[in-house]
């Protein structure tokens, strides 16, 4: 099947285009780029609307999708749906699911689920340790051998340096990227938001940005020891950015992301003691925020990551310190980042692609992140002036666990596109009528 | 007349926290229970301002004064009182809040006054019930009905609160006596500096107002109140101070130190007291010890507080 993606604004820094181009996709494929294409016989034509943006496909290093085990907070198809309503072409999934991906037998299973599924491609992350226990190396030969495309111990750091060190080597050798959540558990001690005045006065026990920071130092100094690269989940810290520009000024690979909830949200959304409030790392203060904004526009920020995490209400009903820590992304992340980042001037078109597209697609060495001829037809149409009120009953997440409920926003996607397939396409964005219908609505 | 219109209700429905209240509703419950402690001097003890409202007593979390002190204060307003001591473990796993409050609500109280071991719980269930809700203790967040009596002891014997120094000295940071203390007293004009080993100071404690000490000398000189916090025991295994010895030498009440507050200062604790913990024997037993008052006080000021929300139809 050929179609003609006509009259859209290209936006595809990897190949330096910013300019209103045709996209000619063809069985599947990127078949050509370029203005006023002229269409083969049989190809269908569909309008870009106008004003609308065409992106290589978004992809999300981090996110939760809690099957096995945990089905009825997320299902891999149900948190592919809520993907591609996301924007999102591919998406990475964390391995603490029950039983952990520390073997190839549940990789399988979730690349089955997904396959299943059939919207956005999945890559699964291993364990880095048995059970990310932090006590014995995972097989990741075999790991990878199965589909995973990095090992971490999310949930969890990576227990102790010498594991970490041992894990660098290892995965570094078979050329599998080794991301980890930085947080020193000793310091974090029984901390459930961050410590400052506004945890005080609640009386909610504090972690300090400190536990994240002593622990990305040391990953740092360790990437620099074995000369492996080193991945940093959901940085949420000035002296963590500080730590990681120095760690590259030095010429140490680190690379780190950082969520939407963490660039637009501060400790003062703690008042009232709404557990979709609580997450970790915990949401920082206003100078913590403002030095992430100025790290995601200048470049030391590499990659915008939802760290999708769905938990079920009755488990978020619980009192504040006993909730589960996490919030769900994927369907409010390209809405954020338009609003907050784009629309303000801070970070310009090109830059959230590559912070949404290029750079995941490049750390993970994933196919993505470029319109490219010849390359995977994944691609995403966004809407940037589209007016966007976020609710949760509308999402395609199984779990409803956000703070954003009735936050209006402007900016959103039109449509996502896997392999070819149109796979989402928003009702709400008007132009796609004479789209084809998606397989999901 | 010139001059506000005095205060006469509430205007929330809850008692979730010393932050809802506005001076002027402080000094009301104040006023209201000179009036409810006059009632306790009575030969029968008991007016019928509640009766036909039905009071529940939740408790999350153990506490017996607390509790004997609402249960008294709810009798001699004539209420029909339940107590309901829900211990946490056996709550079974996974059941919410509100599992278990809407549960209580289906048998129609008109009040619910809840004590929980986490913070934040009564303002969670606050958004949720149908009942008024008073909050006696949630976590380490607050227990404002505690720091009310507090202040109500301080102004009877002080004759005000404005503009007195008060030295607040122990656990500070697993302190909800504290907290409620600390916004009450800073809302009527007192001056509030603080002492505790370091580890058990919370950051940002100026930003609520707090002016921290370094040594309990430095937080006791001219103070007009010194309140002491209660140490538990337990924290010595969790390395916030090294030996409760230790503790006793740097920040124990000891009457020598007490010399260096006013002379008329008065000396108070939230009780149980560890005694030779926190305060030296002598001190807790002493002249300027107004230990036992505040335990009475705090039948009127619960009084107060439960007439002021529950003793009027909406
Ligand atoms: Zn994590």
């Amino acid at each position: 099947m050929t179609y003609i993606l006509r009259n859209g604004r290209v936006v595809d820094p990897a190949n330096g285009r910013d300019a209103v181009l045709d996209v000619e996709v063809r069985d599947g494929v990127i078949a050509r780029i370029g203005a006023n294409l002229e269409a083969p016989a049989g190809a269908t034509v569909l309008d870009v609307p106008a004003g609308c943006i065409v992106t290589p496909g978004l992809i999300d290093m981090h996110v939760h999708l809690r099957e096995p085990g945990q089905e009825h907070k997320e299902t891999v198809a149900s948190g592919v749906a809520a993907a591609v309503a996301g924007g999102f072409t591919a998406v990475a999934c964390m391995p603490n699911t029950s039983p952990v991906n520390d073997s190839a037998a549940v990789t399988r299973y979730i690349v089955d689920k997904a396959a299943a599924a059939g919207l956005a491609r999945v890559y699964p992350i291993g364990a880095a340790s048995v059970g990310s226990k932090g006590e014995q190396m995972a097989e990741i030969g075999e790991l990878k051998a199965a589909g995973c495309v990095a090992v971490s111990d999310d949930g969890h750091p990576i227990r102790t340096a010498l594991l970490m060190r041992r894990v660098l080597e290892y995965a570094g050798m078979l050329d599998v990227l080794v991301i980890d959540h930085c947080e020193d558990p000793t310091l974090k001690g029984d901390g459930v938001v961050h410590e400052g005045a506004v945890a005080s006065e609640l009386g909610l026990r504090g972690i300090p940005g400190e536990a994240e920071e002593l622990w990305i130092e040391r990953d740092i100094t360790l990437a620099g020891l074995t000369k492996t690269p080193v991945h940093v989940a959901h940085l949420s810290t000035a002296g963590s950015l500080r730590a990681v520009r120095a760690g590259k000024a030095r010429g140490i690979a680190v690379t780190c992301e950082v969520t939407p909830h963490h660039f637009v949200m501060t400790d003062e959304a703690l008042r009232g003691y709404d557990t979709n409030t609580k997450m970790n790392p915990p949401l920082r203060p206003q100078a913590d925020v403002d030095a992430l904004v100025e790290g995601l526009a200048d470049g030391s920020v590499d990659v915008i990551a939802t760290d999708h995490a769905p938990h079920h209400a009755d488990e978020k009903a619980l009192s504040y310190d006993q909730a589960p820590f996490g919030i769900t992304g994927l369907e409010t992340a390209v809405p954020l980042t338009f609003d907050r980042l784009v629309h303000t001037g801070r970070i310009d078109l090109a830059r959230m692609v590559e912070l949404l597209s290029v750079n995941p697609a490049r750390i993970l060495k994933v196919p993505g992140g470029s319109l490219t001829e010849g390359a995977p037809a994944d691609i995403t149409v966004l809407a940037p002036d589209l007016a966007v009120t976020i609710r949760a009953a509308s999402q395609k997440s199984l779990s409803k666990n956000m703070p954003f409920e009735g936050w209006t926003l402007k900016g959103g996607v039109a449509a996502t596109i896997v392999g070819g397939r149109l796979v989402y396409r928003n009702p709400a964005v008007d132009g796609l009528e004479g789209w084809p219908t998606a397989p999901v609505q | 007349m010139s001059g506000p219109t005095p205060v006469t209700a509430l205007s929330g429905r809850h008692l979730l926290g010393i932050s809802d209240l506005t001076p002027r509703e402080i000094t009301l419950v104040l006023d209201t229970a000179d009036a409810m402690r006059e009632v306790g001097e009575r030969q029968i003890k008991k007016v019928p301002a509640l009766r036909g409202r039905t009071i529940v007593n939740l408790f999350f979390e153990p506490s017996t004064r607390t509790r004997t002190s609402f249960e008294i204060a709810e009798k001699r307003l004539s209420a029909d009182t339940l107590n309901l001591a829900v211990s946490t473990s056996s709550v079974v796993k996974g059941e919410t809040l509100l599992d278990t409050v809407s549960n209580i609500e289906a048998m129609q109280p008109d009040m619910l006054v809840v004590r929980h071991a986490s913070s934040g719980a009564c303002e969670q269930l606050a958004r949720h019930c149908r009942s008024r809700i008073v909050n006696a203790g949630d976590g380490l967040h607050e227990h404002p009905t505690q720091a009310l009596l507090d202040a109500y002891t301080i102004r009877q014997h002080k004759g005000r609160l404005d503009g007195l120094q008060v030295a607040i000295v122990g656990d500070l940071l697993h302190s909800r006596v504290l907290r409620s203390n600390l916004l009450l007293l800073r809302k009527m004009g007192a001056t509030v500096r603080v002492a505790a080993p370091r580890p058990l100071v919370p950051v940002g404690i100026e930003a609520m107002g707090a002016i921290p000490c370094r040594t309990i000398e430095e937080a006791l000189e001219g103070a007009d109140v010194v309140m002491m916090l209660r140490i538990q025991l337990e924290r010595m295994q969790n390395n916030f101070f090294p030996s409760l010895r230790e503790y006793f030498t740097l920040f124990g009440l000891t009457s020598e130190r007490l010399a260096l507050a006013k002379p008329d200062a008065i000396v108070m604790h939230p009780g149980p007291m560890n005694r030779g913990v926190e305060i030296a024997s002598d001190v807790a037993d002493g002249p300027r010890a107004v230990i036992l008052e505040q335990v009475a006080n705090g039948v009127a000021v619960r009084m107060a507080v439960l007439y002021l929300l529950g003793g009027s139809d909406e």
